[in-house]
């Protein structure tokens, strides 16, 4: 009962606390880092029990001729050829300082049988399972975006317009609308720079006394310049061409990735680390002990 | 013949590089200073400068490359806040006059563009003082330009960046606490329903009818994340109930330490079920480490084995649709559950039934029925309430401060943005305080031709 329960809950109590220690004092940081480090060298130790799970599992699987039992062979082939080109480093190239030692060569050498089943074998594996993520996506949007009430409609209007505004063609739809671009072309050419310059800092927000253009501030522009930056002040406020410019798709979906989603990523976000810092407690106060096992 | 024209280029090398050096005098930059880094236990120094007139921007042909940082020890001990304060030692803590650039090596380095080091190898309550030098081609050396008073690193006790954090996970921290042991002593505990949770029993009975197994998925991350520890709770849950209805649990796992962890916990629940003779250790096992070798491993079982119910409880990355899309192919009930933001929306639309963020964090307490548990729900809305209340009171205050341009409000929004939420936590804001009053006087000499749309 002492090993398998108190024990535990002690250590469970113990590491937690000391790692909340160490986000607040510095002194505790490099505590916080060994556990971690102790926490490593548990996991590595563990992949033993992880191995040896392997392995018997798929032996019992082939000489009991389970249906699949083939794909246990080839995991048993894989495992063993990995295991034993990477362990005792079969084709790898000693280093220069003992050429005649090959247990010196790194295991990871370019050009090494081991690196070549990782770079020809593993890695091109992975990336065709992640590249059919793409497929899955499809079918899964296919089923998402049907209209089928009220909110999978608006569900649906709302992905298109940011699925479209965020490729060229949605920029090209709405093009026809007014930007800070097309208002500069109503501009003589030799002002189209400035008006551009200026107008950009409007539209981030500034003030017409805080904009600036070449590294002179709006208050020591020439008289000509100031009611051109004025001009332009006044007509990127005007809610005319605010209204206008927000429907163009790509500032449309802007805004619905900043405000709605932004927002809903947010409660989603703020439930999430009250229930991190509810799940923590349980365990540091060992309110829930179902991780542990059993009492026997 | 190749040798001699390697002589000549040798030579070239060597006359246009010590030509170009002779050449080049480069300004030093100006302004150094050095300040202990905050929130540390006293390892760190900041060292900023101002730019050499030297480095210009976009110039093509740049003859300064970066800037090279000296220091030496100023004094151990107690340390210094001025040169002044060494009193008949000041002479020993300047560099040298001669100061050699050759034989002393720099404590480091960065290149042109930057305007801060931050020198990490410092010991506390040592006092240091800092040299910063421009270095061009061919080994040249701006004049050094030194710190105007040497700088101790001082060890922080506390950081209080983290103070406000400290005082709002406290205050969650306790109100969670008192509601475990209002729970405890017996206090009525009421939680709504949540569909996810309720579909457990509809899953696992429905598996049983059609004598098939249930598959349990614990997330790709290890036991030291929080999700799957949250994920192993709810396993020891539905090992009950599959205990209950005898249905076959099955449990790929993506780390060992996982896989120990949930026979444990799985049979436990068959032994509190009266059930020990269900239980099959070899249902629960380790395939791969590897993300993409996990996923097809899932797969494979999802296709050859039919599950009726699929669970995924935990951490969950770019596998998650693959998993449940795969799972829907074969006509599977899906329960999911994850605290990851970027795979809510691919279980959500794929599977039957999806926790989202807190649900998650709550299903052990709501499958559980332990009332000790269901009090640490109580104290997470409590939680909320006070998010809700810095949220609301964060809005006013931004309304207010941009519609009557109240200095109060603007510094109130700022305390609460930069202070309580952001980074400075008992920092002293000062300047933050002075940027706020230059932008007021700005506003207040503007003259009345913009804002178009107010006027």
């Amino acid at each position: 009962m002492i090993a398998k329960r108190t024990i535990p809950l002690l250590i469970a109590a113990f590491v937690g606390i000391l790692l909340i220690a160490t986000y607040f004092i510095p002194l505790t940081e490099s505590y916080g880092a060994d556990a971690m480090e102790m926490f490593i060298i548990l996991a590595a130790a563990a992949m033993v029990l992880g191995a040896g799970n392997l392995l018997l599992l798929n032996l019992s699987k082939i000489s009991n001729r389970q249906p699949g039992w083939g794909y246990a062979a080839i995991t048993l082939l894989a495992f063993f050829v990995t295991l034993i080109i990477g362990l005792f480093k079969i084709g790898a190239m000693p280093t220069m300082s003992s050429p005649d030692n090959a247990w010196t060569a790194p295991v990871v050498q370019e050009g090494s049988p081991f690196w070549w089943i990782y770079q020809y074998g593993l890695v091109p594996l992975t990336a065709t399972m992640f590249a059919m993520l793409a497929f899955y996506i499809a079918s899964a949007a296919f089923r998402a975006f049907r209209a089928k009430n009220l909110e999978a409609t608006l569900l649906l209007g709302t992905a298109f317009v940011v699925l479209l505004g965020q490729v060229y063609a949605g920029v090209w739809l709405t093009s026809f609308l007014p930007d800070l671009a097309s208002f500069a072309e109503s501009f003589p050419e030799d002002l189209r720079g400035f008006v551009t310059a200026v107008g950009m800092q409007i539209e981030n927000g500034a003030p017409l006394t805080a904009v600036a253009y070449d590294g002179v501030s709006f208050a020591n522009m020439t008289a000509d310049q100031q009611g051109t930056a004025t001009v332009v002040s006044e007509h990127l406020n005007s809610w005319f061409y605010q209204l206008l410019n927000g429907l163009r798709l790509e500032n449309l979906t802007q805004v619905i990735l900043d405000v709605p989603q932004k927002a809903g990523n947010r409660a989603i976000m703020i439930g999430i680390a009250l229930g991190i810092v509810s799940t923590s407690l349980k365990v540091i106060l060992g309110v829930d002990r179902s991780y542990l096992g059993s009492e026997d | 013949m190749r040798t001699a024209m390697g002589l000549v280029l040798a030579a070239l090398s060597v006359w246009t590089t010590s030509s170009f050096a002779a050449s080049v005098t480069l300004a030093p930059p100006t302004d150094v200073s050095a300040e202990d880094v905050p929130n540390d236990v006293g390892t760190q120094v900041l060292v900023t400068w101002k730019a050499s007139p030297d480095e210009r921007e976009g110039e093509a042909a740049r003859s300064l490359e970066g800037y090279a940082i000296y220091r030496i020890i100023a004094q151990t001990g107690d340390g210094l806040e001025s040169i002044g304060e060494a009193g008949a030692n000041a002479s020993e803590l300047g560099f040298p006059a001669n100061f050699d650039f050759e034989d002393t090596q720099p404590i480091g380095s960065v290149t042109y563009g930057k305007t801060q080091f931050v020198d990490e190898n410092v010991e506390a309550g040592t006092s240091y003082l800092y040299g910063v030098a421009a270095t061009g081609l061919g080994d040249t050396f701006s004049p050094l330009s030194i710190a105007s008073a040497p700088v101790t690193a001082k060890m922080q006790w506390f950081n209080g960046g983290k103070f406000w954090f400290l005082i709002i996970t406290g205050i969650i921290s306790i109100v969670i606490i008192a509601f475990v042991r209002i729970a405890k002593k017996g206090g009525e505990i009421r939680v709504r329903k949540i569909a996810g949770l309720e579909a457990v029993n509809e899953a696992v009975g429905r598996a049983t009818e059609m004598g098939k197994p249930v598959l349990f998925v614990p997330g790709i991350l290890d036991i030291n994340d929080i999700q799957t520890v949250a994920g192993i709770t709810v396993l020891s849950n539905v090992a009950k109930t599959a205990a209950q209805y005898d249905a076959r649990l099955r449990v790929p796992t993506a780390r060992s330490l996982v896989m120990t962890t949930a026979r444990e916990t799985v049979e436990a629940a068959y032994l509190g079920e009266g059930r020990p003779d269900a239980y099959n250790e070899d249902d629960i096992y380790y395939l791969t480490d590897e993300q993409f070798g996990y996923t097809a491993g899932v797969q494979g079982v999802m296709v050859r084995e039919r599950p009726a119910a699929c669970f995924y409880m935990g951490a969950f990355y770019a596998e998650s649709l693959i998993l449940a899309e795969t799972a829907n192919s074969i006509g599977a009930i899906q329960v999911a559950g994850t605290a990851m933001p970027s795979q809510l929306p691919f279980f959500v639309a794929a599977c039957d039934y999806t926790l989202i963020g807190e649900e998650f964090f709550a299903a052990s307490a709501y499958l559980s029925h332990d009332s000790e548990q269901l009090g640490s729900l109580k104290g997470q809305d409590i939680g909320k309430v006070i998010a809700a209340g810095l949220l609301v009171v964060g809005c006013v205050l931004a309304t207010v401060a941009v519609t009557s341009g109240s200095r109060g409000a603007r510094i109130a929004e700022m305390y609460i943005k930069h202070n309580i939420l952001g980074a400075d936590g008992l920092e002293p804001n000062a300047d933050k305080v002075a940027q706020i009053d230059a932008e007021l006087e700005s506003q207040s000499q503007q003259p009345n031709t913009g804002g178009g749309g107010d006027s």
